[in-house]
């Protein structure tokens, strides 16, 4: 089965031989992959039916909360973190990104863009809060509590002191550019690395 | 009926070499009785040890030879089944101290041929697992594929990563902890007072008598079974049901039905078990905190495991030894970079839920197991 694009592009830059945490790893799809190409991948996930399918399969999967679990790895644990559509759904996603870039030093994060333009047209045209394909929950039930975007996402990035070591935006499932990121990618991917 | 228990004929090996126990004592030689199913590859690495409960035996995946019942675990063990005997050679122990033919307070002191009794040494659960690993010397395995274990049972599975790193590739431990809590020993330390308040036990010399503590037995088989269960597993089997009768005796039977079921199981249990032995394994277990001998931190247990593969499972109703417990080891795991994983089930029957219909612990086993073999 092939990835979704987005985890594709976090497994083909992931180098072989280095140790992975995925965060929120579902039913360990992207481990699945990582551990084809030679990576020692780990995963946290808080569902336990996710963490059932992806022990059945064979990973080395914690169930736990990256509200709160993150802190139970030690400084340096591994090479990567990855937190994949996740970031928008923690309490802190700040003090996540945090402790991402303590057990690792450097991450993959991915997001859904809430300034793609679609949701720009329906938030101005609609005056409610848009429900899309990579957002597809209404406002009071969305597990999604920390919408960001794009340019959120960077001026985090500035205040805190941390690094950009590549960036991959993705319209529908085709890459666009950095400079029409904001209001053209549906969804982006950090690689980011302590400043 | 603990006279009948002793004239069981088992599967065993004596290894006429001392055993050194955690007391300072020792054992001039052990027996070790054992049960295996599926063969053992031309490498020898596809052993799985299974480690058993405090009242289990070896017989995991075969008929009881005292009650006649299937297998401990056969739902789990056996050909095409989550630990499958056509891939895996398995073996189970009965461990020291217990009374289904390994060494224990039944067995004849040597020189003179009358049951050791209380003379026997207290045993720990680090020496139940050094008497194992002399028992797969002298199988020749020198290393395992795995070792697994419930509640007691996933205790010796993490004392056997924390004493023989290297003779294991994964440890599977489930509804289980790392030490023995203070409501632990103090569930116990009632079974073991009840067995000794019985003046069948004659100090633990009731061998060769016509009497035993079966009512002390039962009794501590009682208690022990109401923290296997959940209060929500007691309340949906018996809820204030009577037991056989319409209206309360306003006199001391078994008016509920939970009365009755307990009075049966404790009675039951004394075909099957040994007083002494119920004595011994109990403190064994409340001795038990791997994080004694690392001043406290449980990850110095584990500071040589980091190449095993640990997989934890706790159960959402289990009171004995909650998911708290799990998640402690997952910690001390996770600080010495060992691959960890861990799931809390949810399952309705408390701790026994290891031993139950949990479907996705079929697949959790398996697929700890599975990886990388």
């Amino acid at each position: 089965m092939a990835l979704r694009p987005d985890l594709a592009i976090i497994a083909a830059a992931v180098p072989t031989g280095s140790r992975v945490l995925d965060v929120g790893c579902g039913d360990g799809e992207l481990m699945a992959a990582l551990r084809d190409q030679g990576v020692d991948a780990r995963g946290l996930e808080i569902d336990p039916a996710n963490v059932t399918a992806a022990i059945a399969r064979g990973q080395s999967v914690v169930q736990g909360d990256a509200n709160r679990d993150l802190a139970d790895y030690p400084d340096d644990a591994f090479d990567y973190a990855i937190l994949s559509q996740t970031l928008q759904t923690t309490e802190r996603p700040d003090r996540v990104v945090d402790e991402l870039l303590r057990i690792a030093p450097r991450a993959f994060v991915s997001f859904p863009n809430f300034a793609h333009w679609r949701i720009r047209l329906a938030l101005l045209w609609g005056g409610r809060m848009p429900v899309t394909r990579l957002l597809p929950v209404a406002w009071y039930e969305t597990p999604n509590i920390h919408h960001v975007t794009v340019s959120d996402f960077r001026d985090l990035l500035r205040a805190k002191g941390i690094g950009v070591e590549a960036a991959w935006y993705l319209s529908g499932d085709k890459p666009t550019s950095a400079a029409a990121a904001t209001w053209r990618a549906e969804h982006a991917i950090f690689l980011i690395g302590r400043g | 009926m603990a006279s009948l228990l002793h004239q069981i004929q088992h599967h065993s090996v004596t290894i006429a070499s001392s055993l050194p126990l955690d007391s300072g004592q020792s054992l001039p030689s052990v027996t070790i009785a054992y049960q295996s199913y599926g063969a053992l590859n031309a490498e020898k690495s596809n052993g799985v040890l299974i480690c058993h409960a405090l009242t289990g035996d070896q017989y995991v995946a075969s008929d009881h030879p005292a009650t006649g019942k299937p297998g401990w675990w056969a739902r789990m063990v056996g050909p095409g089944k989550p630990i499958d005997t056509d891939r895996f050679h398995v073996i189970c122990a009965n461990v020291l101290g217990s009374c289904m033919g390994s060494s224990g307070p039944a067995t004849p002191d040597a020189a003179t041929g009358v049951p050791l009794g209380m003379a026997f040494p207290v045993i720990t659960i680090a020496d139940m697992v050094r008497a194992q690993a002399m028992l797969l010397d002298h199988l020749g395995i020198s290393r395992l594929h795995a070792v697994v274990g419930g509640s007691m049972g996933g205790m010796q599975a993490l004392a056997w990563a924390a004493a023989y790193p290297d003779r294991l590739a994964s440890a599977l431990v489930i509804a289980s902890a790392a030490r023995h809590s203070a409501q632990n020993i103090a569930f116990h330390e009632v079974g073991r007072q009840a067995i000794m308040a019985d003046p069948d036990w004659q100090d633990g010399q009731y061998y060769g008598s016509a009497r035993a503590p079966t009512k002390g037995l039962a009794v501590a088989r009682m208690a022990a079974h109401i923290t296997y269960l959940s209060e929500e597993g007691l309340t949906e089997k018996f809820g204030r049901r009577l037991q056989a009768r319409d209206i309360k005796s306003f006199g001391f039977d078994a008016d509920f039905q939970v009365e009755s079921y307990l009075r049966h199981q404790g009675l039951a249990f004394t075909d099957r078990f040994d007083a002494n032995a119920y004595l011994y394994i109990t403190r064994a277990m409340d001795y038990f905190d791997l994080a004694d001998p690392h001043d406290g931190r449980l990850s110095g247990a584990f500071s040589a495991a980091g190449d095993v593969r640990f997989t934890l499972v706790s159960f959402d109703t289990d009171w004995l030894y909650p998911t708290a417990e799990s998640r402690r080891i997952v910690q001390a795991l996770q600080s010495v970079g060992a691959s960890a994983s861990f799931v809390e089930l949810s399952a309705p029957f408390g701790h026994d839920s290891f031993l139950l219909d949990v479907p996705a612990l079929d697949r959790i086993v398996a697929g700890a197991l599975g990886g990388g073999f």
